[in-house]
């Protein structure tokens, strides 16, 4: 059984892939210009996979995934800033693709927690001290 | 202390209505276009498979509405929806297919075995124009205007009962 | 038998459990007799729970495939090891063992709880039986984890290969300790807002349970972000995911829930906050069990989505929720408050902690949940994730690091003394460390920065209380402090580095290949075929050097069969100053190459050993105090001879 398995294994095509075609060769190859490396990895890692249960396509192995990734690294090779490339994916996609909320009418409430939290915070504390006498 | 002792109840308040909604209104999980009621993004696809032309966008907005059908050979659901389209092609609805991630073989046998209802299949080999389209899985098929706007957009195979819609779409279309 | 004794066992203690509630509460907050009835009432329902709990690891042990659970989650040929700990992964066994802790923690403190108020104590009990109460009506009507599956079928599904791993067998234990250890607490408040009885004999009841579901919830979280981080393949180690998000959030308000204990057992004073947040505490366990079952939120994590399971919890948490603010809104007004601090003291400086670390719980909460509200509200989809968490708690992280530095050394109500003696050596740590940043690494993100400067101040800082002082007589509870601030020094510089420094490189190899990454260089030998007990693999074998000494790493694309599934095992080369994190994936049949990723990660394993101390510190911290507890009790009782 396990002879059979580990033939098997040497003859078959990759293990993770749903279609009969390699990952795109910008997918998992990293851009020549490190800046332009470094600048592709941080969108990466705030775009989320349309296939998985949220992870982003930085950490996935889904191949629509990998095709995201060429599609980053592929653009910003040409020139085309990272917010760019981010806004053309929000307009076919949603906010939902993103990571990061856009600031926009209906996430200012998120934006606004934190500063709110403390001002509420700090408000429900001032009777509390006694004062420096 | 004052009122402020009432506030973590009425903030837990609100976070069980909008959790009892998310209860009561499943969540869908898949991720629609955001393009419809927008013209068809330009690109330009090769053929999929040798004797059949390949698909542009240029050939989407010909006058009149035409279905593009997103599918793959490695795509099991897109079996269970090939004799629907086969019908539906039969009915007068123009489809044309974009085939993502696939060797020309590979769609030859698929359209041998299940049948070809297609006039143009386009080779997406990369998914870019899949990506470009928003569309996030395979099968999905879009409605198409005749002047090449994006009208309607469904989700998954097409199931018998999902017919009159589509009908329906493509007569909105006109 | 087996499977029909466990479910036997369990609705006895559900029997139990109402029995308990309904003296407690009957006998009027129960004192003298009734409350020893009641005693053994919790201690004999926390036992008949155990043995519900032992009847189903048996059946795992056995593979029992008769029982549905066992046939839907187990499997013959798996280790012993993943069979055990396959008990609780899943559903409706790790609700079984969430029970099975509360009901053994209501039982501790039935049994050995003697220095609060007997009014008090009934109304805990009283509290502590209706939660489990609810939660076994959950187990008994809408997660039975005892079904029987007729005729049982050959062999099990099997269990996810993910979670086949030394790390599931103890990562979910120890949270759930912690996370029901903190029902305790709720308990405690619930009784003592009843009662009116807020005040320091509160406090150092509740302090040894926070302390310990703390110690524990702290340590489940560190095993858990290292396995994820040696599991998942990419290197990473936290994700703002929501489940995560919700093993974070009872961690936070036990964090200041613990702080708080100590002002409000020394010096009387924080018991409105002091009681919200043991109410809080819990109710985050509590909110997080229902996120994981429910499927509301998308999450790797979560479990099999069953809505009718989660809306049964939902009602259990609305109605002990809303039922202990309801409780707290009502009462505390005429809660005593404690004497009045200057800010500049001890307790302004534990206030400041209280309010940072709440703002970061609200921040983790309404992240979490905004994408659900925004839906609710306007059908609108958006994400939430690490970019918005890293950017709003992230600086309050840092703001709470710089209060570390300073608080632990201010005396307690008004400090006037010589402050810049005291804060000179976390200083100037911090400011050279911040210089040699500029100088050394001047392209790193600004809060990566701050995070390496505030966390080298404070390796001096937290061990500053203990300068000066006779260390062999410094109680062991001081030095549980320095510990676990040093291991929040630690875990700081660990993620500072990780984030600023961390080298990666993907690319595509066959033998022979050499690849640089950072300052080692790295050669893929040979991928051949392997085989183990229910898997097979293909292993690159990669030899890796930085200067002297060649190391040997094998990392694996492992295929399960039971269920079908692929993972990455990666192979880790831990160094004085960092790991080598190596990762094979596919073939590109095409060209005959393989994928290789590789990262060098400068300082990463600080962060869990960062997670260890502080964990160590709060162990330290309960051993001292039962131990002078102990002490104390023993001279008192010679005193009388």
């Amino acid at each position: 059984m396990r002879r059979a398995l580990l033939a098997f294994l040497l003859v078959a095509a990759p293990l993770r892939a749903d279609s009969n075609l390699p990952p795109s060769r910008w997918a998992n190859e990293q851009l020549p210009d490190a800046r332009q490396e470094a600048a592709a990895t941080a969108l990466m890692q705030e775009l989320r996979c349309l296939v998985c249960q949220g992870q982003s396509i930085a950490d996935s192995d889904a191949e629509l995934a990998g095709d995201m990734r060429a599609l980053v690294r592929e653009r910003i090779a040409r020139g085309e800033r990272p917010e760019a490339v981010r806004a053309w994916l929000v307009e076919r996609y949603g906010a939902w693709v993103s990571y990061r909320p856009p600031v926009e009418p209906l996430s200012w409430p998120l934006y606004a927690a934190p500063v709110a939290l403390l001002i509420a915070g700090a408000w429900l504390l001032r009777g509390r001290f006694r004062r420096r006498g | 202390m004052s009122r402020a002792r009432f506030l973590p109840l009425i903030v837990f308040a609100l976070l069980v209505v909008a959790v009892a909604w998310r209860l009561a209104t499943p969540k869908d999980d898949r991720v629609a276009s955001k393009l419809e009621g927008q013209k068809l993004p330009a690109f330009a696809l090769p053929p999929a498979v040798p004797g059949k032309p390949g698909l542009s966008s240029a050939d989407l907005a010909t006058g009149s509405p035409r279905l593009v059908n997103i599918f793959a050979s490695w795509c099991v659901p897109c079996i269970a929806e090939a004799p629907v389209l086969l019908e539906l092609a039969r009915r007068g609805v123009p489809i044309d297919a974009i085939a993502i991630r696939d060797k020309p073989e590979d769609v030859a046998a698929f359209l041998a075995r299940h049948g070809d209802p297609f006039q143009r299949i386009g080779s997406d080999d990369r998914s870019q124009v899949q990506i470009a389209l928003g569309s996030s899985g395979v099968p999905e098929s879009f409605v198409i205007d005749r002047k090449g706007v994006i009208r309607a957009q469904h989700i998954g195979p097409i199931m018998p009962q999902d017919v009159p819609a589509i009908l329906q779409a493509m007569e909105e279309a006109k | 038998m087996i499977a029909e004794a466990g479910l036997a066992a369990l609705w006895l203690a559900a029997a139990l459990a109402a029995l308990q509630f309904a003296l407690a509460l009957g006998a009027g907050g129960a004192e003298g007799r009734a409350l020893a009835t009641i005693r053994g009432v919790a201690v004999a329902q926390g036992l008949l729970t155990l043995a519900a709990f032992a009847a189903l690891v048996i059946l795992f042990l056995r593979t029992d495939l008769s029982v549905l659970l066992v046939a839907e989650n187990s499997h013959a040929d798996k280790p012993w090891l993943y069979k055990f700990a396959g008990t609780w992964g899943n559903h409706e066994g790790s609700m079984l063992l969430w029970v099975t802790v509360l009901a053994i923690a209501g039982a501790v403190v039935a049994l050995f709880e003697r220095h609060l108020d007997e009014r008090t104590l009934g109304f805990s009990l009283a509290a502590q039986a209706a939660l489990a109460l609810g939660f076994f009506a959950f187990l008994l009507f809408a997660s039975n984890p005892f079904e029987r599956l007729n005729p049982a079928p050959a062999a099990g599904r099997g269990l996810n290969p993910l979670l086949q791993d030394p790390g599931l067998a103890f990562h979910p234990p120890t949270l759930y300790l912690g996370y029901v250890g903190l029902s305790v607490a709720f308990s405690l408040a619930v009784g003592a807002l009843v009662t009116r009885d807020v005040g320091p004999a509160l406090a150092r009841a509740m302090r040894p349970w926070v302390l310990g579901a703390w110690v524990l919830l702290t340590l489940g979280i560190t095993a858990g972000s290292y396995w994820a981080y040696y599991e998942l393949g990419w290197g990473g180690w936290w994700f703002w995911d929501p489940v995560e998000n919700a093993s974070l959030m009872p961690w936070l308000a036990a964090t200041a829930l613990l702080h708080s204990l100590n002002v409000l057992a020394a010096r009387g004073g924080l018991r409105a906050w002091t009681m919200m947040l043991a109410l809080v505490a819990f109710s985050m366990s509590m909110v997080g069990t229902f996120l994981v079952r429910s499927g509301i939120l998308t999450s790797v994590h979560a479990f099999a989505v069953d809505p009718t399971r989660g809306s049964f919890i939902l009602v259990l948490l609305t109605l002990y929720i809303g039922a202990a603010l309801a409780l707290f809104a009502v009462r505390i007004a005429t809660v005593k408050e404690g004497a009045p601090f200057d800010p500049l003291s001890r307790e302004g400086a534990l206030v400041a902690n209280n309010l940072f670390l709440s703002v970061i719980l609200g921040i983790v909460l309404i992240g979490t949940l905004y994408p659900l509200i925004a839906e609710a509200a306007t059908g609108e989809k958006l994400s939430v994730g690490p970019p918005y968490f890293n950017a709003t708690a992230g600086p309050l992280a840092l703001i709470l690091a710089a209060l570390m530095m300073i608080g632990p050394q201010l005396r307690w109500r008004r400090d006037r003394g010589p402050m810049l003696q005291r804060l000179a050596p976390g200083i100037v740590v911090a400011v050279a460390t911040l210089v040699a940043t500029l100088l050394l690494a001047p392209s790193i993100s600004l809060l990566s920065r701050l995070g390496l400067a505030l966390g080298a101040g404070l390796v001096p800082a937290s061990l500053a209380p203990l300068a000066g002082r006779a260390l062999r007589r410094t109680p062991l509870a001081t030095w549980g402090m320095c510990i676990a601030h040093l291991g929040v020094a630690a875990a700081l510089i660990g993620m500072a580095s990780d984030s600023a420094f961390t080298r990666e490189k993907l690319t595509t190899a066959v033998p022979g290949d050499r690849i640089e990454v950072g300052p080692w260089l790295v050669e893929l030998r040979s991928i051949r075929p392997v085989a183990g007990p229910n898997w097979t693999a293909l292993e690159a074998e990669l030899r890796a050097s930085k200067g002297a000494g060649v190391s040997v790493l094998k990392t694996q694309s492992r295929y399960f069969t039971e269920p079908v599934t692929t993972t990455n095992e990666a192979a880790i080369e831990t160094d004085w100053n960092g790991q080598l994190y190596a990762v094979l994936g596919a073939e590109d049949v095409a060209t005959g190459r393989w994928q290789v990723r590789l990262w060098w990660k400068p300082f990463v394993t600080l962060i869990w050993l960062g997670g260890a101390l502080i964990g160590l510190g709060g162990l330290l911290a309960l051993i001292g105090r039962w131990w002078r507890a102990f002490r104390t009790r023993r001279r008192f009782v010679e005193a009388e001879w």
